[in-house]
């Protein structure tokens, strides 16, 4: 018998607060904006659905797996975790929780955006070591799919950015 | 719907995807700097990636595998234009390459974000945020380079001239055009290539290129239906050389 009759939608949104992005692994998928539904069906089974940062990225695979084995773990055998591009993920979806553990990592945040991104965002993009925006992008493209790379004039480092999207 | 009109449309942006993600990956370790390295080699991991996205709505349709279709067919099954499947050859060549298509991607994928088949829709909704960074990428250095010196110039001129008949196959009519356009599922090819002409044409203004004089070249047609150069089929059987020792294998 599944157990699933007891617990709540909050319940299962909580456990997903220990899964992390396996790249950036101070951010969970909750923080990172990644899952996008979560429903327990009558019948008992638990639907998690979530979408895809960016179409190529690696990572997806295992977050998905990790999900399972998260439901799993908890007791959950009947359940269904769907990809898909119904929501569309963008990086405002980053919650201030995750912006504040990207920071801490050193990454910088992406900036909160309009849904019109444009070079203007990256070209002098926040150094995530000593906040100051003296900066220049050195290539919209970092060392995976949602990184770019800058360097600080301010403190004379070298830092990535979480790609706003 | 027009399942089969649907599906060429599919079959020719999955293996445009596929191919040139491919060439884009060939500068992994070879770049002229590492940001170069890296730009390269990140937007193969894009187009790869969206190109197994596109294989798997053929899926849906009834398709084989994504993997099965990438990598078990030979250059006559291949629905991409010439111009993705050329070698790099220097990297003005390729600089211009991937200008004069991500400009034509970005245009293409914009129009399919509003296509009837909401599938494809969702995800060219998708993809034409991604590629927004690699039109940025492409726009950065033929600004920088098209007008900086006297060799970096002609290099990037030549380079134009070589591509350009090979570009405007891109836009070869499929033989389902009116179908497509009449269901709304995409605008058509003479649609996009009209907006192309007009976004590069902007950009070359900015530098010191011109723009080739377009009423006196063939387009380089016959890719979307199996015609291909001699350069793809060793692209496809390097590619699917690993694969190829053991179809079955789970990675």
């Amino acid at each position: 018998m599944s157990k699933t009759k007891d617990i709540s939608v909050e319940e299962i949104r909580s456990w997903l607060d220990e899964v992390m992005d396996p790249e950036i692994p101070v951010l969970s998928l909750n923080d990172l904006g990644v899952i996008t539904g979560i429903e327990i069906e009558d019948s008992g089974k638990v639907k998690v659905n979530m979408t895809p940062t960016f179409s190529g990225c690696p990572a997806m695979d295992y977050m998905k797996r990790d999900v399972e084995e998260t439901l799993q773990k908890n007791g959950i055998d009947d359940f269904d975790v769907h990809l898909s591009f119904k929501t569309q993920w963008n990086s405002n979806m980053i919650s201030d929780k995750g912006r504040a553990a990207l920071k801490k990592f050193g990454l910088a945040p992406p900036p909160k955006h309009n849904l019109i991104v444009d070079i203007d965002l990256l070209e002098h993009s926040k150094c995530p070591n000593c906040d100051s925006t003296n900066t220049e992008m050195k290539t919209p493209f970092g060392p995976a799919l949602c990184r770019s790379l800058h360097f600080c004039h301010n403190c004379n480092q070298a830092f990535e950015q979480f790609k706003p999207l | 719907m027009n399942t089969e009109a649907l599906k060429d449309l599919l079959y020719k942006m999955a293996d445009d995807q596929l191919i040139l993600g491919h060439r884009n990956s060939e500068w992994t370790g070879f770049g002229p700097l590492l940001e170069e390295d890296i730009a390269f080699s990140s937007m193969a991991q894009d187009k790869v990636g969206q190109s197994w996205q596109i294989y798997k709505l053929l899926h849906e349709l009834g398709e084989s595998e994504p993997d099965m279709v990438a990598f078990m067919r030979n250059a006559d099954q291949f629905h991409n234009c010439q111009l993705v499947e050329l070698p790099n050859g220097e990297y003005d060549f390729s600089l211009i390459r991937h200008f004069l298509f991500d400009m034509a991607e970005q245009i293409r994928f914009t129009h399919l974000a509003n296509s009837s088949y909401e599938p494809l829709a969702l995800l060219a909704k998708k993809i034409k945020g991604e590629i927004k960074y690699h039109t940025m990428h492409a726009k950065i250095w033929m600004k920088q380079l098209g007008s900086a010196t006297e060799e970096s110039v002609s290099r990037l001129q030549n380079s134009l001239e070589e591509a350009m008949p090979y570009a405007l196959g891109i836009f070869e009519p499929s033989k389902f055009e009116a179908e497509l356009i009449k269901e709304d599922i995409f605008s058509g090819e003479a649609a996009i290539k009209e907006e192309w002409i007009e976004q590069i044409t902007a950009i070359l203004k900015e530098t010191s290129l011109k723009m080739p004089d377009l009423k006196g070249i063939q387009p380089i047609y016959g890719g979307r239906y199996g015609q291909h150069t001699d350069n793809l089929q060793p692209l496809l059987d390097e590619m699917s050389e690993v694969f190829n020792l053991d179809p079955t294998a789970d990675w």
